[in-house]
């Protein structure tokens, strides 16, 4: 790359990146004391549906390998 | 040549003002951080699962896994040069998908069951049908001018994925063509997630950043700095988790527009390479360099139960849409099933 398209190039990134720049500067976030209120809500809802936290029964549990039944 | 030279100068100059601008609005809502207000949760102990099977069937490491929708089928990766599609309620292998290059980093199940997607050193990403009677070769998507790192299904009819050439791409199935192409990462794209909503996605690259895109505009929303390798979203769709290889995890939240926590412990100095969150979000599943998978308090930031049984790196975790269990696995060439 001659010198001349590099610096056009590096230029075009320059322009780019003030506009990726000017257009996440206009965020206006929310603060994170209510943003981490909202999260541990969803997992307090969620909780009592989780089988990771809850356990799951034996005889519900998909992965547990079946012994074969013998009958006596 | 001075003109040009002064526009560069106002350009960098207005750049810094940005950032600067853009971390003074981040102190500015930081009124405090997760665990601080994750006092009042509740604890969630001890979390001890077992581990209920080893699904051996891999003769090399396993880079990748992905769950299916139906939370039993579950496809891996190996650089032994296939793709396993297992039952994990019976243990048994149902499809083997022989790959034409064996430097697989990535595979995906669509959400239909019917297709999964995989890639690597090859740039590629292959997307076969593993219902025909044989494996069939779908598309191969071929644009991507840096190693596959990871892919994801929105349906059977689109497909994205991230590359070490920097970029993300959504690509139509149906002609093999990229519909759009995300660029503003500077460094190897490693990692996606899709958000529920599936009108966003977040990715993780080496340059540290992780960015927030607009699935349908192409365009970058947010960007987060300072983390990189694997990422996902927390359940709700708000916020999304990092791992690095600093050996810490992070989760970030989108509204706040920064990080929240991050997981860290003295004891542990191994790089993380995969992560996955619990259904309620509370649990994060993540895979180090240590040969073990350590499981977070996602709120109050404590390690609370660890996964030890490989014997090598656990190079990929994930937990099925019902919940049910995790899976990880590892370089040991072994998958662990979890609960």
């Amino acid at each position: 790359m001659s010198s001349k398209m590099q610096s056009s190039s590096s230029m075009a990134q320059a322009r780019l990146m003030v506009q990726q720049l000017r257009m996440e500067a206009r965020f206006e976030g929310i603060k994170v004391s209510k943003a981490s209120s909202d999260l541990m809500r969803y997992c307090g809802e969620h909780a009592k549906n989780e089988p990771l936290l809850m356990g799951i029964p034996t005889s519900e549990n998909p992965f547990k390998d079946k012994k074969p039944c013998t009958v006596l | 040549m001075a003109a040009e030279k002064a526009e560069m100068d106002a350009l960098k100059k207005e750049c810094d003002g940005l950032r600067t601008q853009i971390e003074a609005a981040r102190k500015g809502v930081n009124d405090g951080n997760m665990s601080s207000a994750a006092g009042s949760a509740t604890d969630v102990g001890r979390v001890q699962l077992k581990l209920r099977k080893s699904l051996k069937g891999h003769l090399a490491k396993i880079y990748s896994m992905h769950w299916s929708s139906d939370s039993r089928s579950m496809v891996s990766a190996s650089q032994d040069g296939k793709l396993l599609v297992w039952d994990t309620h019976t243990g048994n292998k149902l499809v083997a998908v022989p790959l034409k290059s064996a430097w697989v980093m990535s595979v995906a199940f669509a959400p239909s069951g019917n297709l999964v997607a995989s890639g690597g050193l090859d740039n590629m990403c292959t997307v076969s049908n593993i219902k025909a009677a044989s494996p069939k070769t779908l598309r191969e998507l071929d644009a991507h001018t840096g190693y596959l790192s990871c892919c994801r299904f929105l349906s059977d009819t689109e497909i994205l994925t991230a590359s070490g050439d920097t970029t993300c791409c959504l690509w139509d199935l149906e002609t093999g063509k990229q519909k759009i192409i995300f660029t503003n990462h500077i460094g190897d794209c490693m990692s996606l997630a899709l958000s529920t909503d599936e009108n966003t996605f977040v990715s993780g690259a080496c340059d540290s950043l992780a960015k927030l895109w607009d699935l349908r505009e192409g365009t970058c929303k947010q960007t987060f700095s300072g983390h990189t390798s694997d990422i996902n979203f927390f359940p709700n769709g708000n916020a999304f988790v990092t791992g690095s290889d600093d050996c810490t995890c992070k989760m970030y939240d989108l509204r706040s527009d920064q990080e929240v926590i991050t997981y860290q412990d003295a004891s542990l100095n191994a790089g993380v390479t995969s992560l996955t969150l619990s259904n309620s979000g509370r649990l994060i599943f993540a895979g180090y360099d240590d040969f073990n998978c350590h499981i977070w308090d996602s709120l109050k930031g404590e390690k609370v139960g660890v996964l030890s049984g490989h014997d090598n790196r656990v190079s990929c975790t994930g937990v099925p849409a019902d919940g049910m269990g995790v899976c990880t696995g590892s370089w040991d060439s072994f998958l662990k099933l979890w609960n």
